[in-house]
């Protein structure tokens, strides 16, 4: 038995009742690309001419790899949304759709894996 | 209003078709466009980092591509879009606060954002090369 009126159920949920996440989360993430690009890019010029030594120092040093295991996280995190939002507002025929909300969270989780696996190799393996 | 019928047309929901192409509608496309094309090329990055953990072969092989003619003019583009798309972002975020959206920002900002993404990708660019490399 549930003892909450319904008033007490829908108080507080606006009209939206849920979905909000995913408007929030992409602004988070937005904000967070912002220093994170700067710091992309920072990194990119810091490395031109760089051999593979140099590479791997910078990218395992204590100052940049957790920044660059940031990088890729927000941004899959970001265009997962952003391309799920995409389908959704084009896609029409629901297979093609659902086959395309498949793809982006393989592709998406692919990306992320792969980035913070490199990186964490880089750091810590031989 | 159940039941009741009209003889005049009423106004359809307004399709994209029928928007005349403006420059500020232009940019808020080029927003999702470049948010598309930085989808695919979020693939760059992981793979150099990818090449990286491989070991030396693999990076030198990766950055080689990278240094070829066509691999800069990925490199270029890539560059120009993420900084494109950072622009038009923060002008999306500046509108979630209210801001902005009377016609005349509207404009100035959809103007900031190409003239801003053009200049910085090119004094970006200028820095590679005078920094001695790519
Ligand atoms: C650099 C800082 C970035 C900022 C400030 C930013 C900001 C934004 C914002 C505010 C939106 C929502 C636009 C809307 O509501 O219509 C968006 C959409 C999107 N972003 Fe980003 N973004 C950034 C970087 C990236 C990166 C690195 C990627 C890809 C790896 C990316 C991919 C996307 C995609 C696919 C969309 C969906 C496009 C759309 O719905 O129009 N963004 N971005």
């Amino acid at each position: 038995m549930r003892l909450r009126t319904p008033l007490g159920n829908a108080r507080g949920l606006g009209s939206a009742h849920e979905g909000t996440e995913v408007f929030w989360t992409q602004r988070l993430t937005s904000i967070a690309s912002i220093p994170l690009t700067f710091f992309l890019v920072g990194s990119c010029l810091y490395l031109i001419g760089a051999d593979y030594e140099a590479a791997r120092a910078f990218i395992s040093s204590v100052f940049a790899a957790p920044a660059l295991i940031l990088v890729v996280i927000v941004f899959v995190w970001h265009m997962c949304i952003g391309m799920e939002e995409i389908l959704v507002d084009y896609v029409h025929s629901p297979a093609l759709k659902f086959a395309g909300l498949i793809f982006n969270i393989f592709f998406s989780v692919f990306l992320g894996l792969t980035g913070v696996y490199a990186i964490l190799k880089l750091s810590f393996g031989a | 209003m159940a039941g009741t019928r009209s003889p005049t047309e009423r106004p359809l929901s307004p399709h994209l078709e029928i928007y005349r192409l403006t420059f500020t509608f232009l940019m808020s496309g080029f927003h999702r466009v470049t948010g598309f094309v930085l989808y695919f090329g979020m693939a760059i990055p992981v793979a150099w980092l990818l090449a990286a953990a491989a070991g030396p072969e693999w990076f030198d092989f990766v950055n080689g591509l990278i240094g070829t003619f066509l691999g800069r003019l990925v490199l270029f583009g890539y560059s120009w879009g993420l900084i494109h798309h950072m622009l038009g972002g923060v002008r999306h975020l500046i509108w979630d606060t209210g801001r902005g959206l009377d016609l005349v920002s509207i404009e100035v900002f959809a103007r900031a954002t190409i003239i801003g993404s053009a200049a910085l990708t090119a004094a970006l660019w200028l820095a590679a090369y005078a920094l001695g490399g790519l």
